[in-house]
């Protein structure tokens, strides 16, 4: 049953929240999660799709989006995303790498060939994409009113 | 008594990799390489919850909004894996009863599943099939303990097992009083996910852990491996050797060298031999030394009498009785050189 729940909850929320963000700010954000799957075409080449969520298991490929759309009637600056990653998924890149990330729980940012964890033998290594916990796209642009865009990126279950 | 060989053998494998696919929701433009790393394994019912943040400005006032909250529930994967874990052939005898084949079960899905085992005996392209005794869940030790591990009821003790977890479990038969030597016999252990099976990508809706759906995997969470029996009769192996002591503490045969002749019978193969006697003649140009036999170390009588040795003036003779396979006797004689 709880399956069900949440999944009928996972529209309920969005029609909710749209509502609410139109009537407090002139930003519209919404999230959507789609699962990878490798489809044989009939000529023996593999095509991938994005499906709904309706069956995930460990080691699917997740892709999130997030829409952005300016519904007010002034531009927005200093416009900043932050998406902090699901425990339970893996982070596994942005399609054009324009983004930031944090591997300490969102104290410390930047790319992720400039970041450093603490491995188990106490020393410092380079951070790897199984170690980001925070994604982060700071767009340096103006979003004029009704502008909008999409920013995604990729997670495996794990 | 049993012999292990180390022969090894092809295990079948599968390797299907199909998913099934109900719709496509849309083409994605990029293509995405597919990353198989996963460090732990999500438990299924598992939430992944997902929402963005963005933070900007308007007319120089600073504003904050959170996206929808997505919420993907991790669905049980249904995997198992059975392998036989000894290594070659396992000998046996005609009519031998309570041999033993193991076999380790392992949960490779997400969920904690039950397992229902079952066994074949009547594979193909073999000469006999093994009659099924017990199936036997072990207590944990990986050793076979008759009376102190479990029998396994099925239905009622299907094993549970916790994601990546596994269960040693043996399979006892016997061998038909028919089969003739080098027949080879085979059982096999199917472990199968108690949710369900079928092909990868078959789903259960609402029957995995926490009451997500259950996918089977690409083991179609049916795991089955085999093992071999081969009928092996008793053969008996004699060796000799000679150890030559020389009168001067040498090891030259000289004259009045001592020559100390050892005859090792071994038996190999499966079961025993009965009424063993070993027989050798005292060599032209040597002198047999009285009361020299012994066997097993121990010394025996040269008349014939209650003990199993005698020297009847031209041969020593010693019946070692039933020897069981995997045993060996061993006689000892001592001659002069003239």
């Amino acid at each position: 049953m709880k399956n069900i729940t949440s999944k009928l909850f996972l529209t309920g929320v969005f029609a909710m929240s749209a509502q609410i963000v139109m009537a407090a700010t002139p930003l519209q954000l919404t999230s959507d999660v789609f699962v990878e799957r490798q489809q044989k075409r009939s000529d023996g080449s593999v095509s991938t799709i994005l499906e709904k969520p309706k069956l995930v298991v460990p080691g699917d490929n997740l892709v999130f989006v997030v829409k952005y759309k300016n519904i007010g009637s002034t531009p927005a600056n200093n416009f900043s995303v932050t998406n902090p990653l699901p425990n339970a998924v893996a982070f596994n890149g942005t399609s054009d790498g324009s983004e930031i990330v944090s591997v300490d729980g969102g104290k410390s940012w930047g790319a992720l060939s400039t970041l450093q964890v603490k491995g188990s033998d106490g020393k410092f290594r380079a951070a790897r994409m199984t170690d980001v916990t925070h994604i982060k796209w700071n767009l340096k642009k103006s979003l004029s009113a009704g502008s909008e865009g999409r920013l995604m990126f990729r997670g495996v279950v794990k | 008594m049993k012999m292990e060989f180390t022969f090894t053998r092809s295990v079948s494998a599968r390797l299907t990799h199909t998913r099934l696919l109900s719709t496509a929701a849309f083409v994605f433009a990029c293509i995405m390489p597919v990353s198989t790393a996963h460090a732990a394994t999500t438990i299924a019912g598992t939430n992944i919850e997902n929402v963005a943040t963005a933070t900007f400005e308007t007319n120089g006032t600073p504003g904050t909004v959170d996206s929808n909250i997505n919420i993907i529930v991790v669905d049980e994967l249904l995997d198992v894996t059975v392998t036989n874990t000894v290594p070659g052939d396992i000998t046996t005898a005609p009519g031998a009863t309570s041999v033993v084949s193991t076999f380790r079960v392992t949960n490779g899905g997400n969920g904690n599943e039950n397992f229902a085992l079952t066994t074949n005996v009547a594979r193909g392209g073999d000469q006999f099939d093994p009659t099924l005794q017990q199936i036997i869940l072990d207590n944990g030790n990986g050793v076979y303990d008759p009376g102190v591990d479990t029998i396994y009821i099925p239905g009622t003790n299907n094993p549970l097992l916790t994601p990546s977890a596994s269960i040693v479990v043996f399979v006892i038969t016997a061998t038909p009083t028919t089969a003739a030597n080098g027949d080879r016999g085979e059982v096999s252990l199917i472990a199968s996910a108690v949710t369900g099976t079928g092909a990868p990508g078959t789903t259960f809706a609402n029957l995995g852990d926490n009451n997500s759906d259950a996918v089977v995997g690409n083991t179609r969470a049916d795991g089955e491996d085999f093992a071999a029996h081969v009928v092996q009769a008793a053969a008996i192996r004699l060796t000799k050797s000679a150890l030559v002591a020389d009168p001067f503490g040498g090891t030259n045969a000289v004259p009045g060298s001592t020559i100390t002749y050892t005859l090792l019978a071994e038996v190999t193969g499966s079961g025993s031999l009965n009424n063993v006697v070993i027989n050798d003649i005292v060599p032209t140009g040597t002198e047999y030394t009285v009361q020299s036999i012994t066997l097993q170390g121990a010394p025996l009588t040269d008349e014939s009498d209650v003990d199993v040795a005698n020297y009847n003036g031209t041969r020593i003779s010693v019946n070692a009785g039933t020897v069981s396979a995997g045993t060996s006797r061993t006689v000892t004689f001592k001659v002069l050189i003239k």
